[in-house]
This record gives C-alpha cells, sequence and structure tokens, in this order.
C-alpha cells in the first residue's frame, strides 16, 4: 500500500461568534497549513473538504460554496460528510486519495461556522431525528446525549463526578493551546454545579458550540519525505455507521467505535492498543464520551475507566494521555473543524512541536476519533512518526 | 494504481415523478437488492464500503448520513456520505479499492424530489448569502446568463439548443424507465414560456423520483462476481469558482468539465476522445448544458457542437452517440442522483442490455455529470466492456 | 521546548460588537417545505397508532420482532412482513430531565421539564426501544428499569401520529 503522511497543519482560533466567513475561516485554516509546510496552493493536487450540517449555515450545498475558500478552485475537490464524525473521517478521505495512486498531495480543510444559525444552533438539530417517528415529539439535541450518559453512568454505577473529572482533565489541558476560548480552570464541583440542562447533562458537561476551521496536509511518501524530515505516518484509518434505529442499540457501549478501531488497528499492524498507543485524543463534546470512547478505542477496559483516569492514568504525565490539545470541552466544538484539531494535535505532539503542552518521552504512535450522527459513527486515524 | 477497478452490479428503483407508495429508503432497498443480485447475489455483508452521496436540504433531514446504512444492508460497515454529486461518491468507491484496503465497495444515491415543496427556495440558498440572494432571483437565472454567453462566444443557435431537446426526448421513447419521452417539435420549444432568456421551459429537464446503486470491485472479484464487468479505465472531477462574479471568463464554457475530463482522459490514456470514444451520457440539465458539455469534453473543437448536432453525428446513428437513453431531459432529472444515472445507462450500452436502444459494437463510453446550478462542479468517467 | 503550532484567523466577536452596527449582518429565515412519503411501514404503523395499538414487524429468518415496524430486516437484508401486535406497556432503558425546548430555549418558571425515555416496548424484541416521553411522576422518582404504559389521546383527536400516545406513565 502507498504511505501517507502528514506533513503540515494549521488552525484558527475556535471562537464563540468569529467575524469570518465559513469561506475565509477555511482560507485561514488552509493558507496556515500550506505556510507550514513551505508549500502554496499549486503543490496541492486536490482538497478533501468536511462540513456539518448545511443548516447551521443556512447553505445548501454548502461545499460547493466554501470550495474557493478551502483552496478548491480549479481543482477536484470532494466534501465529504459523516455528521459530527467528520473531521476525523475527512483526513481518511484525504488518506484514500492519496493512498489511491490518483494524487500526490491533498489538502484536508474542515470547517464549521454554527453562530450564524438563530437564534441557537442547537435549535436545526431538531431536523436531524427522524422525520416521522422521531421529530413529531420536538427533541432537544441533548435528549439523545443524556439518555446515553444516563445509561453509561447506570451500567457501571458511574456518578456525575465521576463523569466531571473528564472534564476537567481535558479543560486545564486546553488552557495551554493558543485557539483555546477558554482562559479559566473549572473544578469538578463548579461542572456538576453549573446549570443543568438535561439531566445527568449539565452546562459544563457540554463543548461550546464555536466557530472555527482546522487543516492538514497529506503526502504520498516521496513527496513527503521530500518536504520534511519529519513526517507523521497515517498508519491507520477506520470508519464505522451503526443502524439508524439508535433507540435499539445498547446505549452503554459504542460498538461502532469499537468496530472503527479495530480497523485502523488492523491496518497499522497494532494488535494491543493499550500498549502501543502514546497518546489519544478520543473525541470529547461531552465529558462522559470521552471516556466511553477510549472503552471502544479498546485503550481502558469497560467500566474501568474512571478507576484509571481517578489514578492519574490519562493525565498528561501519565501512561496515555487523553486529550492534549484540551480537546473539545478544552479548545472549543466547531463540528467537524473539532475533529480535525484533533489530527493537527497528534501531528504537533507526535513531532515534538507542541511547546508547553507537550506530552513528555517522545510519544511516537497517536490515535484521534471523532463521533456523530444519531450516536451512531465513528472515524479513527492512527498517526505514527 | 495500476489496480484495475470495475462495475460488477447495477440496480435502480422509482423512475417515476411521485413514489408515494415507498418511503426513500423502502426504495433504496429495491434498488440495493436488485444490484446485489446483479452481482452474483453477494450478500451486503461481504460488501467491504459504502458511499452514499446526498444533500440535507434536498432531503429535509440535517446529517442525513445517519439513514444510509440500514436499507443497504451496511449496519457497522465503513459507510459515509457524500456531499456532492453520485459520480463523485463513485469516484470515493473507486480510490478506496484502488488502495488495496478494500475489494467491494457500493456507490447509491436516491432523488425524492416530489417531497420536497420548494425546491427553487432550496435552490436559492446555494448561492451566496451576502451577494447574490438579496437580490431574491430565481436560480435559474445563472442558467440564463450562462447560455446567453455561450451562444454569444460560440455562435450557436437557439434552434440548436432546441434540437437537443428534441433529439433526447425522442430517443427517451425507446427507453422504459424514461417519463418524459415524446416527439416535439421546435415550434413548440421555441414558443414555451421563458424561464430565464434565452433559457425558455423545455430547456430545462423535469424531476424524477429514484433510486440507483451500483457494486464496484477490484479486478479478481470482479472476475468472480461477475461474467461482464464493466472497466472503470478514467475518472476525474473538478469545481470552477463558487463566486458568480469571478465566472466571467468561464460562464460561456464549462472549465470544470474540461479539467475533470483532462484528467479522466489521461487516466484512461486517451489522446484524442473523439475518435477513441464509442458514445457518451453527457449531462443535460439544461438544453444547451449538453452542446456546452461535448464541447469542454474536447469531443468536438470549441463552437462545433452545434452543427455537429445538425448534422445528426450525436443522433443514435451518428458517429458520436450523445444520450440515447433520452438524458435528463427525456428520463428526468434525479438531483444527486444523477452522474449514476448516466452511468447507469453507460453501462447498459457497454453490456449490451440497452434493450431497443442499443447501440451495436460499443466498447468504451464517457459518462459526465454537472452538480447543476448554481454549483461548477463536474465529474466524468471513461468505462469500458474490454479488459 | 520549542511550539511551532500554527494558528492564524478566529477573530472572536462580543454580542456588542453585532448591536453596536460595527458588524452587518444579512438576514435570511429559510423557507423550506417537505411532505415525506411514510413508505409502506411507517404507514401502517401510524395508522395502527391512530387505531390506539402499536404494531411490529417480525423478520422471519432472525425471529426479531422489530419497532419501528420496517419492510426489511436490515441485518438479514430480507423482507420482514409479518406483522405482529405489541403491548401498550413497557420498561424504561434510560432517561433525561431535560430543561431546554428543542431550540435550546429554557423552560420557563413553573413550566415542567421534558421527560424524554427510551422504552423497551413488551412484546418486541429484547432492547427493541422506542423514543418518546415520560409523565404523571415525579421527575426524581424516575428509575431505569421502571415499567410504564402508554396514555393514549382520545381516538377523536389521534391522526396517526407517534404523537397520538401522549406519553408513558408509571404503573405498578
Amino acid at each position: 500500500m502507498r504511505k501517507v503522511a502528514m506533513v503540515g497543519a494549521g488552525m484558527t482560533k475556535f471562537v464563540r461568534r468569529a467575524l469570518e466567513t465559513p469561506k475565509e475561516l477555511s482560507y485561514e485554516a488552509a493558507k496556515t497549513t500550506l505556510d507550514s509546510c513551505g508549500l502554496s496552493l499549486d503543490d496541492v493536487d486536490c482538497v478533501a473538504h468536511g462540513t456539518a450540517p448545511d443548516a447551521f449555515d443556512g447553505i445548501h450545498q454548502n461545499g460547493e460554496y466554501m470550495a474557493c475558500g478551502s483552496g478548491g478552485w480549479n481543482k477536484p475537490t470532494m466534501r465529504v460528510f459523516v455528521g459530527g464524525a467528520t473531521g476525523v473521517h475527512a483526513i481518511a478521505h484525504g488518506w484514500y486519495h492519496v493512498a489511491s495512486g490518483l494524487f500526490d498531495t491533498c489538502l484536508v480543510v474542515c470547517e464549521e461556522k454554527m453562530s450564524s444559525a438563530m437564534p441557537h444552533a442547537q435549535g436545526f438539530f431538531l431536523t436531524i431525528f427522524d422525520s416521522i417517528t422521531e421529530r413529531p415529539l420536538q427533541p432537544n439535541l441533548l435528549w439523545i446525549f443524556a439518555l446515553e450518559m444516563n445509561r453509561y453512568m447506570e451500567r457501571y454505577g458511574y456518578t456525575k463526578e465521576d463523569m466531571a473529572l473528564a472534564a476537567v482533565n481535558n479543560k486545564r489541558n486546553g488552557l495551554k493551546h493558543p485557539a483555546s476560548q477558554f482562559t479559566d480552570e473549572v473544578t469538578v464541583d463548579d461542572v456538576v454545579n453549573s446549570e443543568m440542562m438535561a439531566y445527568p447533562v449539565s452546562r459544563l458537561d457540554v463543548s461550546p458550540v464555536s466557530d472555527g476551521a482546522a487543516a492538514v496536509l497529506l503526502a504520498a511518501e516521496p513527496v513527503a519525505r521530500r518536504l520534511t524530515d519529519k513526517p507523521v505516518w497515517i498508519e491507520g484509518v477506520g470508519w464505522t455507521l451503526d443502524t439508524a434505529y439508535w433507540a435499539t442499540r445498547d446505549l452503554s457501549y459504542p460498538r461502532y467505535l469499537d468496530k472503527a478501531a479495530r480497523m485502523a488497528y488492523d491496518m497499522a499492524g497494532i494488535r494491543e492498543p493499550h500498549k502501543q498507543i502514546d497518546i489519544a485524543e478520543p473525541y470529547d463534546p461531552f465529558d462522559y464520551k470521552a471516556l466511553h470512547h477510549l472503552e471502544g478505542l479498546q485503550l481502558s477496559p469497560r467500566g474501568k475507566t474512571v478507576e484509571l483516569l481517578r489514578d492519574g492514568h490519562f493525565a498528561m504525565d501519565g501512561n496515555m494521555p487523553m486529550c492534549p490539545s484540551g480537546g473539545l470541552l478544552g479548545v472549543g466544538n466547531p463540528i467537524a473543524a473539532a475533529g480535525t484539531m484533533k489530527a493537527c494535535e497528534l501531528f504537533w505532539q507526535l513531532r515534538g512541536e507542541a511547546g508547553e503542552r507537550q506530552v513528555p518521552g517522545n510519544p511516537r504512535l497517536g490515535v484521534a476519533q471523532a463521533w456523530g450522527d444519531l450516536m451512531q459513527v465513528s472515524s479513527v486515524v492512527v498517526a505514527g512518526i | 494504481m495500476s489496480k484495475k477497478v470495475a462495475i460488477v452490479g447495477i440496480g435502480y428503483s422509482g423512475f417515476r415523478t411521485t413514489s408515494t407508495d415507498v418511503s426513500y429508503r423502502e426504495m433504496i432497498y429495491e434498488a440495493a437488492t436488485k444490484c446485489y443480485e446483479d452481482a452474483g447475489g453477494i450478500h451486503p455483508q461481504s460488501i467491504d464500503s459504502f458511499v452514499a452521496s446526498s444533500e440535507d436540504f434536498m432531503e429535509g433531514i440535517s446529517i442525513a448520513d445517519e439513514y444510509v446504512p440500514d436499507q443497504l444492508g451496511a449496519v457497522l460497515k465503513p459507510v459515509q456520505s457524500i456531499a456532492g454529486d453520485s459520480l463523485q461518491g463513485l469516484a470515493s468507491a473507486l480510490m478506496q479499492i484502488k488502495t488495496g484496503q478494500f475489494d467491494v465497495v457500493a456507490a447509491s444515491a436516491f432523488s425524492k424530489i416530489s417531497n420536497l415543496s420548494s425546491y427553487e427556495n432550496v435552490l436559492s440558498y446555494a448561492t451566496d448569502p451576502a451577494y447574490i440572494r438579496p437580490f431574491q432571483e430565481n436560480p435559474y437565472f445563472i442558467a440564463g446568463l450562462e447560455m446567453n454567453r455561450y451562444l454569444y462566444e460560440t455562435g450557436t443557435s437557439r434552434e440548436q439548443c432546441a434540437k437537443v431537446v428534441i433529439k433526447n426526448r425522442y430517443n427517451a421513447l425507446k427507453n422504459p424507465t424514461a417519463i418524459y419521452g415524446a416527439k416535439i417539435d421546435m415550434d413548440d420549444i421555441l414558443n414555451a414560456p421563458p424561464l430565464c432568456k434565452p433559457l425558455g421551459e423545455f430547456d430545462k429537464s423535469g424531476h424524477l423520483d429514484g433510486a440507483i446503486v451500483l457494486l464496484l470491485a477490484s479486478e479478481d472479484k470482479a472476475r468472480e462476481l461477475t461474467d461482464h464487468p464493466i472497466w472503470i479505465t478514467g475518472l476525474g472531477w473538478a469545481t470552477d469558482t463558487p463566486n458568480l462574479d469571478s465566472r466571467t471568463d468561464t460562464l460561456g464554457s464549462a472549465r470544470y468539465a474540461e479539467l475533470a475530463a483532462q484528467k479522466a482522459y489521461s487516466m484512461a490514456g486517451i489522446n484524442t476522445p473523439y475518435n477513441e470514444i464509442d458514445f457518451a451520457e453527457i449531462d443535460d440539465t439544461f438544453s444547451y448544458k449538453e452542446l456546452q458539455h461535448i464541447e469542454a469534453l474536447k469531443l468536438c473543437g470549441p463552437g462545433e457542437a452545434g452543427e455537429l448536432l445538425d448534422l445528426g453525428s450525436f443522433a443514435p446513428a451518428g458517429d458520436l452517440p450523445v444520450n440515447v437513453s433520452g438524458g435528463s431531459l427525456g428520463v428526468g432529472y434525479l438531483h444527486e442522483a444523477n452522474g449514476l444515472h448516466r452511468v447507469l445507462e453507460t453501462v447498459l450500452q457497454l453490456r449490451g442490455e440497452a434493450g431497443p436502444r442499443q447501440l451495436p459494437g460499443v466498447e468504451t463510453g464517457l459518462a459526465f455529470a454537472w452538480r447543476g446550478v448554481p454549483t461548477t462542479t463536474g465529474t466524468a468517467i471513461i468505462l469500458s466492456n474490454k479488459s | 521546548m520549542k511550539e511551532k503550532v500554527q494558528v492564524s484567523g478566529g477573530t472572536g466577536l462580543s454580542a456588542k460588537d453585532v448591536s453596536s452596527g460595527k458588524i452587518f449582518v444579512t438576514d435570511d429565515s429559510l423557507d423550506c417545505a417537505y411532505a415525506w412519503d411514510t413508505g409502506v411501514a411507517v404507514n401502517r404503523y401510524l395508522a395502527e397508532l391512530k387505531n390506539g395499538r402499536i404494531i411490529a414487524t417480525e423478520c422471519r429468518k432472525c425471529k426479531r420482532i422489530m419497532l419501528p415496524p420496517r419492510l426489511f430486516c436490515e441485518l438479514c437484508y430480507v423482507p420482514s412482513n409479518n406483522w405482529v401486535y405489541v403491548q401498550d406497556t413497557g420498561v424504561i432503558n434510560t432517561f433525561s430531565i431535560c430543561h431546554v425546548h428543542w431550540d435550546a430555549s429554557r423552560i420557563g418558571e413553573g413550566e415542567k421539564p421534558h421527560l424524554p425515555a427510551v422504552i423497551e416496548i413488551d412484546g418486541a424484541s429484547e432492547g427493541m426501544g422506542i423514543m418518546h416521553l415520560l409523565n404523571e411522576v415525579e421527575p426524581d422518582q424516575i428509575k431505569i428499569g421502571m415499567k410504564v404504559k402508554a396514555v393514549w389521546k382520545p381516538e377523536a383527536e389521534r391522526t396517526g401520529s407517534i404523537n397520538d400516545i401522549k406519553y408513558f406513565k408509571p404503573i405498578e
């Protein structure tokens, strides 16, 4: 198989409401990425693009609209879409552009501008539910996460304090990320006592809707070696979609991620992920999700994750640092861009370029993951140096 | 790169103006079942990956990819959606197989346009929210601008565009899936109510509901699954600018088609498309688009398409039959499924299964899809029944 | 350790930037109308809800009794046109106590929170749940595993909708 590497990465700040338009955000992330590896748009063979629901922007065929911002003018440009899992899936989408032999370089750009949706982006999530059997109940997006979180906690006897530990961990890491929109540390009490939105979900259990963009440049092996002495190889990719009948599934375990992770590990030749992986960026739009996903990623035994978290296993200096970037809870959650931000983090961490939040011990293998839809899809990228 | 990929299964359902008896999921189930049966009765659990193509606003569902897996038999499989034309989705499936990590990949798309009662509003939401939408124009005006510029630049006549409509709707009479087949006169078209002049009501293809599922496989798998693999020898796609006011030098031509074809021809090793391609299924969402695309695809010189049409070159008995199926003008327009529709008709011809519209002795076909106004994205694919 | 993190753009705006007129916005509200075909399986499901009954389909191969009913079993990939009535009782698989409306606005003073739940319906295969609402119960009394029963709208008010069941309430 043709080897593919990340050779450049860049992103915008993740902010509550950005001055920039979606195109301008895409441009900033794409241009910064090109600059990071000394390339110009002429060196880009194709563009792989990702953004989540068109309803946020109120723009139909949003991928077409954004094409010029992502550098896709007069180029093969293709937008891929798996809901919240788009940001990491777009890396896999870019990977097969290059691994297929059709292209030598691919610019992956993911963007989300959620602040355009009025009065609140959450309202547009009503339209993700089954239009006939669920939408008439007027569901809020939080419902399904609250339902999943409750089931997960019930299964293992976890408390809200247990879940809050993940938020505290990630938000603390995020304070060191230059793109983060946060400035203050939070405590378990802060999280547990924050406004109750949809029991068991409190406001600080949730990452904030944000505007932002992130990008990486992928290159085939010979090109990658020419461009940098530290290419970050895409060792494996995986993605899986479960049934749309979400209420018929065991919500306490993300089996869609189990399969996606195994697909990526198989490709990467990884047999013991919990021993071989050095850093993990599980998708964390909600604090419980980070833990839920560590289990699906086979990085933590089911039901033992809180114990390991309390023991410091997932801390920056632990055996398996979780979300060194700060994740969505610590940096912000512009949906598709947030997943790509996690891939950017692997790029910087594995090259030893993450500055004050650098994970110690020269990490060599990392995994990034995103998740979405009706709690049914996961995408996974394993990267190594 | 050398890994060969073939289309090994085709299935479709619907192809009606309304389809109230089935949900879109049931319609896709029918198409997928036919496709898998066509590919030697493969069970979807043996398919490695699935690619759907869709746009949220067309379905009235946000994150519409949620509802893809079940009807394809793809639960807990790699499944993704391309927010693009289904021929781009097919390109994605092709690339996955060419990595060597996947052997069999399904591509699907559907149209339930009959369920969307404000189509032209949705179309207008694809234009720039700050520059274009405040004009509150019906987005077909972009087609009017393009057509006018195309006629001006090439000297093609209004009547020649009308002849595309006459040809394709007449061809459709031999296609049992076509619902817009008709024998119409030049006068009918020229006297039809104007839409956005010079574009008239008859120059636009009509809506169609339908679902299409195609199965792609690597060479070894293809020979295992079918006796008549249709090989994908070339494929390319490209996007011109989305900014309407930046298109001044490409409004009259279709640069996206030219760029997409360049890539497809180079992959297929085609140097003189007009000589090497036996027939073509080319986007004819609007009448002038067929001529403009023929030129951009280098199937003739600039400005020559209208004249060659007059000479009958693009008729079923001509040198280069174009849209023998009836095209979108004759069969109907399937929106995101448009690209797979063009491929479906090309595969039927190459398999010799096109019934009364079968062309004799064809070996190499070209299919080309455009995403419609206001986009500038096109995808070209070269298919062959010779290995 | 050198930092090479590349961040550029993403200029944050405050509410004041917008209200003061420093930032221009273009307003639009979308006008999209859809009429979704319910299809064979869901159409019958709705028709039976109107009759005050819940109907499921059984897969002849894997024997799962599935809700909502479907024309085909998505796992066996065969038609599943064996219709069976199930109970209008079930067990709470999971629930939430939701203080925000669908559009993220907060519920008002004195207004009751929404009580969504996944309810595993009796008579369907194990784990076959549907999403619906709870009522006639104090939020802090709701427990996973609780038995519940559908409270139907009066027959004359039913329209063939999931809302023909007003909500589920606990039973002993």
